[in-house]
């Protein structure tokens, strides 16, 4: 009799990952009191973007979808925050929409590519297509007859004045600076942890053994299909709901976040953090945006093309992802001395 | 009678622009199975390359052909220095080859600035079901069908062609019997680049020229050459006349993004049921 794995409660965690996570969450807490107000925001951005980093890097690592296209749900999200708040007085009911929505277009997506049982490679040409003409359609609305409610799209320049987030049960209390930074950090803390636990559940482990061998694991009576594509739906949503964050950070949405550069960028975060652990991605996208960031005052195009060498780079020499190579290196490097010894 | 006329004239614009733009792609994915997904800014340095030669003082027709020669030893240089570590690795070429194309763009912009530049059409206009139309279009349909069937040809009847052919169906037959792969592996990106490097010098004077052109080719060349499926240039063929098809009636009737949109449903829902692209159940051949 075969036993699904990980009945009762073998999956959760143990203390010295909690006690890693609290470590974390309470620095994090403690932070705004020591750094300037620019830094915070620059914190802030690190971690709506890294949602959508850790969404890409489940996908990818533990699900084995290479999706080019995370960008057409975070781009979605945020203009589908945007519309949904400009017309109403609400605010929790479009950020619930930006997941609900990009969802759903995950889902159909999903449905034609993982039911049609396409290659690989096909998934992500179809991702990144999809992208790009949201993005082109996007672009394409600045005339005045594209308008949803009383929002105009604003073709390339986006719409402005995203509004605030209101702070629920007070009158008209909206979230401030320090009060996105909470919120999305907490937000990215609790995706982490629900992933990670996910990931350690019998849903999760199914999905590992898809990864590892679909043949085997259909055989063994898992519908593979249902599993590949609720991954990716999960991934639309999370990706959406960082596209709304992303909105509400920076008070305006265009069609950039569709953008192919914006979806590169996701691939270097996950790359040079790494796929196969959850919280590589959030550090990858923390070192790039650094270097972005010292970058930025350049001459134009310099950071696209740093970007660009960094990825070519990263795929020819590092495999895994360039912190689990340097981690790995210097596992070598203390046998080796201990050998010496 | 004279809408459908214009209407008939764009759709099968349409479908020459789509051959000409996904044919070097043909062949790089379709014979080598290189997803090279820096194709749009092969096109685009094509582009300014001719953009250049005309500013120069060179006439138009001799700049295509400079074009066409300058990116097909890019290709090749590229194919030494990147793709050559990656065969059979085709998730990080796609990977690779993005980095490279964000770094032409990026590369191109410092040098030549983040402007659009254009080249003047030769040829003035013609009328077409009453409506007054580029006659630059024309040649461009022509020059489609001819760079297909060269292209045919070459694969099909020359020896160099059943050299390639022969090499990527199995490399350690053909090395036994003499040929150096990784010499017909260079030559074959080398000339997939130089047919891409043409079709962004041929499309410049109607589209202009800038670093981010070739952002806006890319899903269509995919789509089209995926959709194609195993064969090189039937595939395309078939793929761009349905698609073109599509889009340029619709971009006609309604716009360009309506018109894209279509494609991109009717890509999706042919993928779906056909996973293999339209020419997948066939025999290998070009």
């Amino acid at each position: 009799m075969l036993r699904a794995p990980s009945r009762g409660f073998g999956w959760i965690p143990h203390w010295s990952w909690w006690a890693g996570v609290a470590a974390s969450f309470a620095s994090f807490l403690a932070l705004p009191a020591f750094v300037s107000e620019y830094a915070l925001l620059q914190l802030s951005v690190i971690a709506v973007l890294s949602m959508l980093g850790v969404s890409e890097g489940f996908l990818w690592g533990f699900s084995g979808i290479l999706s080019f296209g995370q960008t057409a749900f975070f781009g979605l999200g945020g203009y589908t925050y945007a519309v949904a708040a400009l017309n109403s007085d609400h605010t929790a009911l479009p950020l619930l929409g930006a997941i609900i929505l990009p969802g759903l277009l995950a889902a159909i997506v999903g449905y034609f590519m993982i039911y049609g049982r396409i290659g690989e490679i096909y998934v992500s040409v179809i991702t990144l297509v999809v992208t790009l003409i949201l993005e082109k359609t996007m672009r394409a609305t600045s005339s005045d007859e594209y308008v949803i409610g009383s929002v105009r799209l604003g073709g390339q320049n986006g719409i402005p004045t995203v509004p605030p987030l209101n702070v629920p049960f007070t009158a008209d209390g909206t979230l401030g600076l320090t009060g996105v930074y909470f919120l999305s950090g907490i937000c990215l803390l609790a995706i982490y942890v629900g992933l990670a636990l996910a990931l350690r559940h019998r849903w999760g482990r199914v999905l590992v053994a898809i990864r590892e061998n679909e043949r085997r694991a259909e055989l063994l009576g898992y519908d593979s299909r249902i599993y590949k594509l609720w991954a990716f739906v999960v991934a639309g949503m999370i990706a959406g709901f960082a596209g709304a964050l992303y909105g509400i950070w920076g008070n305006f949405v265009s069609p950039e976040m569709f953008s192919l550069g914006q979806s590169a960028q996701i691939l270097i975060w996950v790359i040079v953090g790494g796929r196969t652990i959850l919280a590589g991605p959030i550090v990858g996208c923390a070192v790039i945006q650094y270097l972005t960031a010292a970058l930025g005052t350049a001459a134009v195009g310099q950071v696209t093309l740093v970007l660009g060498v960094i990825l070519m780079l990263a795929v020819v020499l590092f495999r895994e992802g360039v912190l689990p190579a340097a981690w790995s290196g210097v596992h070598r490097i203390q046998s080796r001395l201990r050998r010496a010894d | 009678m004279e809408q459908a006329i214009i209407v008939a004239y764009q759709a099968v614009y349409a479908i020459a622009f789509l051959i000409l733009i996904s044919l070097g792609l043909a062949v790089i994915f379709g014979m080598m199975r290189v997803i090279n997904l820096a194709q749009g800014e092969f096109m685009m340095l094509g582009a300014y390359c001719c953009n250049l030669a005309v500013k120069h003082g060179m006439a138009l027709w001799p700049s295509f052909a400079l074009a066409a020669l300058a990116v097909g030893a890019f290709g090749m240089l590229i194919e030494r220095i990147l793709i050559r570590f990656l065969y059979g690795r085709i998730i990080d070429t796609l990977l690779a080859t993005w980095g490279l194309s964000i770094f032409i763009v990026g590369g191109t912009t410092i040098i030549m600035g983040p402007t659009t530049e254009s080249i003047p059409a030769p040829f003035g206009t013609m009328t077409v079901g009453g409506y007054g139309v580029p006659t630059y279009t024309l040649f461009l349909i022509a020059f489609a069908v001819l760079a297909l069937i060269v292209t045919y040809v070459l694969l099909r009847y020359t020896t160099a062609g059943l050299v390639a052919r022969g090499t990527m169906q199995n490399p350690v037959m053909a090395a036994a019997l003499g040929v150096p792969p990784e010499a017909v592996y260079m030559l074959t990106f080398g000339f997939g680049s130089a047919l891409t490097g043409l079709a962004g010098a041929v499309i410049a004077p109607l589209s202009g020229v800038s670093p981010t052109m070739g952002g806006f080719f890319i899903a269509k060349m995919f789509i089209t050459v995926i959709v194609g499926g195993q064969m090189a240039l039937l595939g395309t063929l078939s793929a761009s006349t349905i698609f073109g098809g599509i889009s340029g009636t619709v971009d006609y009737l309604v716009n360009s993004v309506v018109g894209d949109i279509c494609v991109l449903v009717v890509a999706i829902a042919l993928l779906r049921f056909l996973p293999l692209g339209i020419t997948g159940r066939f025999h290998r051949g070009v």
